[in-house]
C-alpha cells in the first residue's frame, strides 16, 4: 500500500511533465493533455495499490493518458463536432535546438512561457502543466481565489488555442531570447517563494522555491550546455542554502552579515559552488544569472562578513552593471562599495539613485543603514520610516522596525 | 490561419514618404512569402459616420464610435501558419510603418 502511494508520488514528481507533453504533442491540445494526465494519475492511485506498481510507471501513465485522451475526445465530439477546430498547431519540422536532445518537455516549457502570454499567465501555466501543481495549490501559493487562478489558466490555454501559439521549440536564432524568458518565469516563482510580498503572507514559502529549483534542474537536464541555466540553478541553490538562517525564531529577517553561517545548508552550497566553478572554467562570457551566482558564491565562501572579498564583489557588480545598467543593480553595487571604501562613499553612490528608486524600500533601508554608520541618527530614522512604509514582506518590516527603534 | 494586424496611431498623422517606401517593401515581402491577403491605410477617424440599423430604421450619427487618443490607422490581413510567424511579420510591419501594432487571430479560420 505505502509502496504504491510512494510510487505514485514519485511518478508525479518525475513523470507528470513528460505525460502532459506526450499527450499535448499527439493530440495538439493542452486542455486534453491536462485532463488526460490528471485522469491517468487518478487511475494510478486507484489501481497500483491492488495491481502492483507497473515495471515502467512512466510508460504505463503515458499509455493510460493516451487512452483517457481518446475517451475525452469521443465524449467531446459527441457534444461538439467542432472539437477539431480547437486543436493547437504544432510543427514537426521545427529546427533542433543547438546541442540539445529533443525532448517533448521542452516544447511544453517553451509554449507555457511564450512571450505572447502575460507573465502571470506564464507562471501559472508553467506550474500547472510542467510542475504538475494543482489549481488550488497554485492559487494558495499566490494567495488568489481558486476560481481566479482557474480562469487565469483557462484564459492562457484559450489564447494558445485561438491565437495559435505553436507547440514547438524555438529555432536556434530565437533560442537565447526564449530561454531567458523561461528563466525569468522560474526566477519570479523562486523570488515569490523566497521573499514574498504582502502583509498577510508567510515571509518565506519553501514550496515555491523548491518547485522553481526542481524546474530549473529539469531544464538543465534538457539543456546541459546552457550557461545561464546553470547560472540560475547555482544562484537559486546558493540562496536556498541560506533560507533557514534568514528568518529568526521571532519571524524577523536576518541580514547576511548577522546570519548563523553554521546553519547554512552545506550540500546546497557545495553544489552551487561547483556550478559556479564550472561556469568560470568554461571561459565563456557570463550572463546575468551567472554573475549573480558568482556574487553569491563570494558571500557564501567567507567565514564572516569581514572576511568577505568585497573587492571581488564590486568587480562582479561592475560586470553586471555593463549587462544590466538598472538602478537596482547600481544600488546593490553601492552596498558593496560601502563595505570596500566606507559608508560615506557608499552613501554618495546610493544618493545618486534617488530619482529612480525613491519608491523602493531597499533604497531607503540601505540609506538608513549607511546613515546610521555615519552617526546621522535623525536622518537614519527618517529613512527607516520610509523603508517600513514601503516594505511588503512581514519579516523585513519587523527587522526594520527593530533597527529603527534601537536608534538613540 | 488569418491574422488581423492593426496599426495603432496616436496622432502622428499620415505616413511620411520614407515610411511609405518601407511599407511598400514590407508589402512586397508579404506577397513574396505567400502571406498577403489584404492591406489598407485609413484616414483620420474624425469624418467617420456610425450607422445603426438594428431596429429597422437606420440611425446615422456623426463621428467615430470610439473616442480615444489612439485609433486604427490602417490594417493588414495576413496568412500565417501560427502566432510566431504572425508576430515576426508584425514586428517587421511595425518597423516599416513606424507605429505600434496589434495582432489578432480571425475566428475559427483554420
Amino acid at each position: 500500500m505505502i509502496e504504491a502511494e510512494e510510487a505514485v508520488a514519485r511518478a508525479h514528481r518525475e513523470e507528470w511533465a513528460r505525460v502532459v507533453a506526450a499527450v499535448a504533442r499527439r493530440f495538439g491540445s493542452l486542455d486534453i493533455a491536462e485532463e488526460a494526465a490528471a485522469e491517468a494519475f487518478a487511475a494510478a492511485v486507484a489501481r497500483w495499490p491492488a495491481d502492483g506498481v507497473p515495471p515502467n510507471p512512466g510508460a504505463w501513465l503515458t499509455t493510460t493518458a493516451h487512452h483517457k485522451a481518446i475517451d475525452w475526445i469521443r465524449r467531446e465530439n459527441k457534444r461538439d463536432d467542432k472539437q477539431k477546430k480547437a486543436q493547437m498547431s504544432y510543427d514537426d519540422d521545427s529546427p533542433e535546438p543547438i546541442d540539445a536532445i529533443e525532448d517533448e518537455r521542452l516544447r511544453l516549457i517553451f509554449t507555457c512561457c511564450h512571450p505572447a502570454l502575460s507573465m502571470e499567465a506564464r507562471v501559472a501555466l508553467t506550474l500547472r502543466m510542467v510542475g504538475g501543481l494543482t489549481v488550488p495549490e497554485i492559487a494558495r501559493a499566490f494567495l488568489v481565489q481558486e476560481t481566479t487562478m482557474g480562469q487565469r489558466i483557462s484564459r492562457a490555454k484559450a489564447k494558445i488555442r485561438l491565437a495559435r501559439i505553436p507547440y514547438r521549440t524555438p529555432s536556434a536564432e530565437e533560442l537565447p531570447g526564449r530561454i531567458s524568458g523561461v528563466l525569468a518565469v522560474l526566477f519570479l516563482v523562486f523570488n515569490e517563494g523566497y521573499l514574498s510580498t504582502g502583509p498577510d503572507r508567510d515571509p518565506i514559502r519553501p514550496g515555491l522555491t523548491a518547485e522553481a529549483i526542481r524546474l530549473v534542474r529539469l531544464i538543465r537536464t534538457l539543456m546541459p550546455e546552457d550557461g545561464e541555466v546553470a547560472g540560475l540553478l547555482a544562484l537559486m541553490l546558493l540562496t536556498e542554502a541560506r533560507r533557514t538562517a534568514r528568518v529568526s525564531g521571532s519571524g524577523e529577517l536576518v541580514p547576511l552579515a548577522e546570519q548563523d553561517r553554521g546553519a547554512w545548508n552545506a550540500a546546497l552550497l557545495a553544489e552551487g559552488h561547483r556550478l559556479v566553478r564550472e561556469r568560470r572554467a568554461s571561459g565563456e562570457a557570463p550572463g546575468r544569472y551567472q554573475i549573480l551566482a558568482a556574487i553569491n558564491a563570494v558571500h557564501t565562501s567567507a567565514r564572516d562578513v569581514r572576511d568577505t572579498d568585497w573587492a571581488q564583489v564590486v568587480a562582479l557588480y561592475d560586470r553586471l552593471v555593463r549587462l544590466d545598467p538598472s538602478p537596482v543593480v547600481a544600488l546593490n553595487r553601492a552596498i558593496a562599495v560601502a563595505e570596500l571604501e566606507g559608508p560615506a562613499v557608499g552613501l554618495a553612490a546610493v544618493d545618486r539613485l534617488e530619482d529612480h528608486l525613491s519608491g523602493y524600500h531597499a533604497y531607503h533601508a540601505t540609506r538608513a543603514e549607511l546613515l546610521r554608520r555615519l552617526d546621522a541618527n535623525r536622518e537614519a530614522r527618517a529613512a527607516y520610516d520610509r523603508a517600513i512604509e514601503l516594505a511588503g514582506n512581514v519579516a523585513e518590516t519587523a527587522y526594520l522596525r527593530r533597527r529603527r527603534d534601537q536608534l538613540e | 490561419m488569418k491574422y488581423l494586424i492593426s496599426v495603432i496611431d496616436d496622432g502622428t498623422g499620415r505616413a511620411t514618404p520614407t515610411e511609405e517606401a518601407d511599407i511598400d517593401a514590407f508589402n512586397d515581402r508579404l506577397r513574396a512569402g505567400g502571406h498577403w491577403v489584404f492591406a489598407g491605410g485609413l484616414g483620420s477617424p474624425e469624418p467617420a459616420t456610425v450607422v445603426d440599423n438594428r431596429r429597422g430604421k437606420a440611425v446615422i450619427t456623426d463621428g467615430p464610435f470610439l473616442e480615444s487618443k489612439e485609433y486604427l490607422a490602417g490594417l493588414w490581413i495576413v496568412e500565417a501558419p501560427d502566432l510566431d510567424v504572425a508576430l515576426e511579420l508584425a514586428a517587421a510591419g511595425s518597423k516599416a510603418c513606424h507605429r505600434k501594432i496589434e495582432v489578432r487571430p480571425f475566428l475559427g479560420a483554420a
